[in-house]
């Protein structure tokens, strides 16, 4: 035991001695690791998952495979969308594996653990999928960067023009926890901001199959829309039954939350029309297609928005090492918020000092079966917002210089 | 097996070295989840109860610490002190209503239970719902050891552990340990010798509640973050399998069980396995009960015994 000690002490000393000299040279451990978190097998598995991963790995490929002479690795895991186990593997992945940054990170009550832990360890989160704005408000950091979207915008995105279009009075289906929560607080803010008003919310648990009751309850209500604040299966199933009530035909039904694989899996009769906001889609210009035409050979899919916003990230995150000479984060976040993101996902972008990656997005509508060239033609893009307009101002708590 | 003290020192050495080879949260996570095991074994192993809530006092527990420790600054002793009595009223409670029930609507009303409270911490606005309670601060042992670092904070979760884990021991050993058994064999027969046999119940699940609530405390503080995971009921279904596995009623059994479904759970949550956890510890609680009822630790006593004695 005497001699496994002692070897296990010399081999602890070496370790801590090549760490510092690396420091000096500006990679530590001679590499840069990127841990992809993600719902695998779950019900975000779609929307981010081995998606993420593969994107992750075509930013590193494209990057070149190397940064400033050293290679750039890639690991990933399965958090099951459980707080307790994406914070672990997080813990793991730093205390053990010299991982860099993390990104992927789709439940918000996943992220919202994982980029406590990353702040304590002054590493940065790479937020890809995660709709919750706590990241870069009530629970904002300095290294916390998000990129797609969050609640915020997409509340700004699709009720402000709805209530502008006269569509006064609003019901909620809300999800039953935090998200569904946050999302219709910060919707319910927006149209009464606009001079629209709420006249009420039914909130269903999450994973709801029969939907009748919560319709039903809308339906009675008499508002103008009908506003689903959920996501995933949620909103797909309380959609579905919206259309058998003929909800759809009464009131306009506005989906808050919505990626291009849930739309694909609706039936055009019930969801052509609907209109709705995102931060990226596959079929906008030339460079969007490019590089959706890639990601698809590879993956087997359409690109989700979450998933281009990995690739987007990752790449800033990579020209930010190279640019800096370091991947010591402190530095590489200065650096990250000076340089401008620009590529086919981001779009008139700037990072702000808060961690909002501040960009362009979309109104789209869901198109019909008869609009629809092919399976992947889902949505027609009506209007771009800007930043500023969607993602509203920085709070000056969370400014950090 | 009579317990040696040479053997017992060297297990205690064994667990004081152990983070010079493993890493030291995983450790903590086994230790965490033994402990709870054996509080559960004390009523399943030696009182003949099945309960299927246990989580709840886990999740009482993790829930009261995280939320003590972030909103008053307690420090770390206090706070999973005041979790554990927390976990230990709740137990009482719910105790009181259970044990006038046997078997199966034992088990019943304890899960129900167990839902009712599940609920109340998915909505209470304390408990941050989904998604729970975050960044929950290690702080400083008795304000002067600094717990951020994880090998002091090791030793102090293998402190709470083994003090936990001699509690039960010494329970178990104990006349009133005797009585749970007597309980556990034959009901009938200890009410006839005059026990107040629903007193004796409730007591054991008020120290097994308090206990899983200690296991829960430590938890939070290891992990920064006390979840609904901790109080969902697939938690009291591990922590069946957990002590079935290890060998229900013997003293290390649970310490085994729950080494070997956290090792298999941390392993393969990482590799292309990743999703056929929860089908693989299905297939490996299928075998126990099929093959070796007695668990790991129970197989090898008898093992021992038909060949040694």
């Amino acid at each position: 035991m005497k001699a496994i000690k002692k070897t296990l002490l010399c081999t602890g000393i070496a370790a801590a001695m090549t760490v510092s000299a690396a420091q000096a040279a500006g990679i530590s451990d001679d590499k840069v690791k990127i841990g992809v978190l993600a719902d695998m097998g779950g019900v975000y598995a779609d929307i981010c998952g081995e998606g993420c991963v593969t994107a992750v790995q075509m930013a590193v490929e494209d990057f070149g495979g190397t940064v400033l002479g050293k290679p750039i690795e890639i690991v990933s895991a399965d958090d099951q969308n459980k707080p307790d186990v994406g914070s672990s593997i997080v813990r793991k992945w730093i205390d053990n594996e010299q991982v860099d940054t993390v990104t992927g990170l789709v439940a918000s009550s996943v992220t919202g653990a994982v980029a406590k832990v990353l702040t304590d360890s002054k590493k940065i989160a790479l937020i890809s999928t995660s709709a919750s704005h706590a990241f870069t408000t009530k629970a904002c950091s300095p290294y916390n960067v998000q990129w797609t979207y969050n609640v915020v915008a997409l509340a700004n995105g699709t009720v402000k023009p709805m209530v502008g279009a006269g569509k006064w009075r609003w019901f909620f289906i809300t999800a039953d926890y935090a998200f569904g929560h946050a999302l219709e607080s910060v919707a319910t803010e927006v149209v009464n901001s606009n001079g629209g008003e709420v006249l009420g919310a039914v909130r269903a648990p999450l994973g709801t199959t029969d939907f009748s009751s919560y319709v039903l309850q809308a339906q009675s209500s008499g508002a103008d829309v009908i506003a689903l604040a959920n996501a995933g299966t949620d909103f797909t199933n309380s959609l579905k039954t919206a259309a058998e009530f003929g909800l759809t035909q009464t009131a306009d039904v506005a989906g808050l939350l919505v990626f291009t694989s849930n739309a694909q899996a609706l039936d055009p009769e019930i969801a052509g029309g609907m209109k709705l906001t995102t931060g990226f889609y596959w079929d906008m210009d030339e460079q969007t297609r490019e590089w959706s035409k890639r990601f698809k050979e590879r993956h087997g899919a359409i690109p989700a928005m979450g998933q281009a916003g990995a690739y987007s990230m990752t790449m800033h995150y990579l020209k930010a090492v190279e640019a800096a000479g370091t991947d010591d984060s402190d530095t590489v976040i200065r650096k990250m918020k000076e340089m401008k993101p620009d590529d086919f996902f981001a779009r008139n972008a700037t990072l702000r000092n808060d961690g909002r990656m501040v960009h362009d997005m979309y109104q789209v509508r869901i198109k019909r079966a008869d609009e629809r060239a092919n399976p992947d033609d889902i949505f027609a893009i009506e209007n771009v917002i800007s930043g500023e307009e969607a993602f509203g101002p920085m709070l000056a708590e969370c400014d950090f210089k | 097996m009579k317990m040696t003290n040479t053997k017992i020192a060297l297990l205690v050495g064994l667990g004081l070295l152990a983070p010079l080879v493993i890493y030291p949260v995983f450790l903590m996570k086994v230790l965490c989840f033994a402990l709870f095991a054996c509080a559960f074994n004390l009523l399943l192993g030696f009182t003949g109860l099945l309960s299927f809530g246990h989580a709840a006092f886990l999740g009482t527990g993790g829930y009261v610490t995280g939320y003590l420790m972030i909103n008053t600054g307690l420090t770390p002793e206090l706070g999973i002190l005041c979790g554990t009595l927390a976990a230990g009223v709740v137990g009482a409670v719910y105790g009181k209503l259970a044990v006038k029930r046997e078997g199966i609507y034992f088990a019943m009303v304890t899960l129900a239970l167990a839902q009712l409270l599940f609920f109340v911490y998915l909505q209470a606005p304390f408990t941050g719902g989904e998604d729970g309670l975050q960044g929950v601060p290690r702080g400083f042992l008795f304000g002067l050891i600094d717990l951020t670092d994880n090998t002091y904070l090791y030793y102090v979760v293998y402190a709470i552990f083994l003090f936990g884990f001699w509690l039960v021991y010494r329970t178990v050993h104990s006349p009133f340990g005797q009585i749970l058994k007597a309980i556990r064999e034959n009901e009938p027969r200890a009410i006839s010798l005059g026990y107040n046999v629903s007193q004796y119940k409730w007591v054991a699940f008020v120290i097994s509640a308090a206990l899983a609530g200690l296991a829960g405390s430590t938890k939070t503080l290891v992990f920064q973050l006390a979840s609904l995971n901790d109080v969902h009921w697939h938690l009291s279904g591990e922590v069946v399998l957990m002590t079935l596995l290890g060998g229900m009623g013997t003293i290390a059994g649970p310490l085994v069980g729950a080494g070997v479904v956290v090792t298999i759970q941390n392993y393969l949550s990482g590799g292309e396995l990743g999703n056929y956890v929860s089908i693989i510890m299905g297939v490996i609680f299928i075998i126990c009960v099929l093959l070796f009822r007695n668990g790991i630790v129970g197989e090898l006593q008898r093992l021992i015994k038909r060949n040694f004695s």
